[in-house]
């Protein structure tokens, strides 16, 4: 395979590091921009931002400068330093999610055999940290939203995982390229011109896969951690200026991981029909490809969101364990059925 | 009770002892959760202090008066005509509603009939008040539970019925507009038909709130089921308005108790629904915003000519006596008990509101719920805060 660009290892690293430092921050401000301001006020009947700059595009930026002016505040019963640590820990494992996540066929931070199994292990790192800062917050509005997202973040993470295991089965590879790469030599019928993006065969387990992000992302039908209206924000109900920025900037990054994981595993990722999947200019249209269908699948994320209202915390389990596992154990047999089949 | 055998009583005892050396070696002890005072469920500042076992309640108490303003005491050294202003603030989303119970009985008090004409604009503003606040409360609800878009559908659509009064009143929240022995202006030209155009929009409003909550499965599952309040306990504890009928019970003081309004020369009917859950009362007051502006397109068509003030002195004593007037406000019941010594300002005025009572079964109803439960719960009971503490 040849590269577009030859570098030694150092500078192609250190590149790879300063993309993925700067996407995060971008892609929470292009999701919050395009979706939480403007849909969102579009689908209320209202203007949104439009002052600051062409279309209030610089709204997000006046925010962030508005929250690091803020006065970092610890509750005086507070433990400070987990506290403290709590929205890096959540950050953090937004951060780990970005290492896998493809874009072309070398425009990738680290290209895990087992890429799969890694992202859906750190994404459910962020757990830890929004227990902390429930915990840690010394409130007990924040520590029923953290024990409330630790339910429903385990109860979510199976059917997460089982359903991505139909994909898993159907690609027979963990590495997310190879996922693309089974995509876009797949057929449907001994069709193979657009390949065969997994949605059409494992529907099932994207619908499934969809929810259970719509749960882990804590987005409105199930987003009782929250939960403005009962909790008054859950488990981040004590933070203030930048430690707040981070648990918000972890959100709407988190919620363009997942978009970009349905994006790979279900719509194709970055495969274009009628290039070759080693061709070297996917790697500069394969941002885009993947941009276009991530911010298709974070469309009805949103749309998700703005429309329903929110579960209760037992209803969400009950959903969990008695609707989507076992949903996704069936999808599992089909797929293994449909495998050996065919 | 029924006679238990002895394994029974045995095997009863031993739980409860386990339970008993569980809470003492685990220390699994209530906790306090104060829901307010300052809380965006309590809508002001009515505080709820809950004990929890886990998220489930086991003690709610509504602590009220946060925000007292005094107004009963207010009124006994104001004229009568100045009282309406303080009357104005007391349900601030349907103030009109609020002036025409106290004028009424002022009036009583002094044997003045307001001309027909007046009437019938009182009967109408009265009508259009009580969409405005229950459109607040039909996209509320959808806040409380989660779904953010509806409340912003209500206040858009708030805002042409409120620019409705406003064009005759002049007060998009308090007209203070009713005046004792008719009202202070006629309507302006033009406004009927507009006054239509709004209550078709205001049909539209209802039909996009049974699309986007009644109808929808996450609503009903949050909702149905949620509060249950059987018709005698409604009735025990006061309960009126939409509460009142949602619990089954055919009330409407409109219908059984008018006290001199429009609302006998059209054709209505009165909602009830028998389950008594949040939802039913949801559920009721869709129905009824939506009777509201068929009553109003009726009174519309038909409001008779004449003036506008009945013969009143211009200093207006009121003569020694004793009323009272209810009637049905969009929370419910209130009422006004005016004692007059012949002064030019009330002796003594009680206030009767309805979300006083209608609040009053927050801990009947709040046992053994869970926490998000309690918001909803509060939200269909649907109480504004200005009504508990006057």
């Amino acid at each position: 395979m040849t590269t577009l660009l030859a570098l030694p290892y150092w500078q192609e690293t250190g590149i790879k590091l300063g993309l993925a430092l700067a996407v995060i921050p971008t892609t929470s401000l292009i999701l919050v921009y395009l979706f939480l301001f403007k849909m969102m006020a579009f689908m209320q009947s209202r203007l949104g931002p439009n002052d600051t700059g062409p279309y209030g595009t610089l709204q997000l930026i006046a925010e962030a400068i508005k929250f690091l002016q803020k006065e970092d505040i610890h509750p005086e019963q507070a433990d400070r330093r987990v506290f403290r640590m709590a929205p890096v820990v959540v950050l953090a494992s937004t951060f780990l999610l970005y290492v896998v996540l493809p874009a072309g066929p070398d425009a990738v931070v680290q290209n895990l055999d087992t890429g799969v199994f890694y992202a859906m292990a750190v994404s459910s790192l962020s757990v830890l940290g929004i227990l902390m800062a429930g915990w840690a917050s010394a409130n007990k509005y924040a520590l029923l939203g953290g024990l409330r997202a630790a339910g429903q973040l385990i109860a979510y993470e199976l059917p997460l995982i089982l359903a991505v295991m139909g994909v898993v089965i159907q690609a027979e590879t963990l590495n997310l390229q190879g996922i693309v790469e089974a995509q876009a030599t797949g057929e449907i019928f001994g069709f193979g011109a657009i390949g065969n993006p997994f949605i059409l065969t494992q529907f099932i387990a994207f619908l499934i896969f969809m929810i259970a992000a719509q749960a882990e992302l804590t987005q409105t039908p199930f987003d009782m951690p929250v939960a403005e209206t009962e909790l008054v924000g859950g488990f981040h109900i004590e933070y203030t200026g930048f430690r707040f920025l981070l648990f918000f900037m972890a959100e709407f990054g988190t919620a363009f991981a997942f978009a970009a994981l349905a994006s790979v595993m279900f719509l194709g990722g970055w495969w274009i029909p009628g290039f070759d999947v080693d061709d070297n200019i996917l790697n500069v249209l394969g941002p885009g490809v993947m941009l276009a269908k991530i911010l298709l699948v974070a469309f009805f994320i949103f749309w998700v969101r703005f429309t329903y209202p929110r579960l209760r915390e037992d209803q969400l389990q009950k959903f969990a364990w008695k609707v989507l596992i076992p949903l996704s154990l069936a999808n599992i047999v089909l797929t293994g059925i449909f495998k050996v089949v065919f | 009770m029924t006679a238990t055998s002895d394994r029974e009583q045995m095997a009863y005892v031993s739980a409860q002892a386990a339970d008993a050396r569980v809470k003492v070696e685990l220390d699994t002890g209530d906790m306090t959760l104060n829901i307010g005072p300052q809380h965006p469920a309590t809508h002001g500042t009515l505080r709820i202090a809950c004990q929890l076992d886990g998220e489930q309640v086991v003690v709610a108490e509504p602590i009220m008066g946060y925000m007292h303003r005094g107004y009963e005491k207010l009124c006994e050294v104001r004229t009568y005509p100045q009282c309406t202003t303080l009357i104005n603030r007391i349900d601030w989303l349907g103030s009109f509603a609020n002036e025409v119970p106290f004028i009424l009985a002022a009036e009583r008090l002094m044997e003045i009939e307001a001309p027909p004409r007046a009437q019938w604009i009182r009967t109408i503003l009265f009508e259009l008040s009580r969409i405005a606040n229950l459109a607040l409360f039909l996209g509320d609800m959808g806040v409380q539970i989660g779904a953010l878009t509806p409340v912003f559908f209500a206040f858009r659509d708030r805002e042409r019925v409120l620019n409705q009064i406003e064009e005759v009143t002049g007060g998009r929240f308090h007209p203070n507009f009713d005046r004792i022995g008719g009202l202070k202006d006629d309507i302006p030209k033009g406004w009927i038909e507009e006054t239509r155009s709004v209550m078709v929009k205001m049909r539209t409003f209802c039909d996009e709130m049974e699309d986007l909550l009644v109808g929808n499965e996450i609503f009903q599952a949050r909702c149905r089921g949620v509060g249950v309040i059987p018709p005698e306990v409604a009735l025990g504890y006061g309960l009126s308005g939409a509460n009142l009928r949602a619990s089954g019970v055919d009330w409407d003081l409109r219908r059984d108790a008018n006290p001199g309004l429009a609302w006998d020369q059209v054709d209505w009917r009165v909602w009830t629904h028998p389950d008594g859950d949040s939802f039913a009362r949801y559920w009721v007051r869709l129905q009824e915003t939506r009777e509201a502006t068929h009553i109003v397109d009726q009174l519309l068509d038909g409001i008779p000519s004449g003036p506008i003030m009945a013969k009143v002195p211009r200093i207006i004593k009121v003569p020694a006596g004793e009323a009272y007037i209810s009637t049905e406000n969009p929370l419910g019941e209130m009422g006004y008990y005016i004692v007059s010594k012949g002064d030019l300002g009330p002796f003594r005025v009680k206030i009767r509101t309805p979300s006083f009572n209608n609040i009053s079964i927050v801990p009947w109803v709040m046992k053994g719920v869970y926490v998000p439960d309690v918001i909803t719960i509060l939200g269909s009971l649907y109480f504004i805060l200005g009504d508990i503490d006057r």
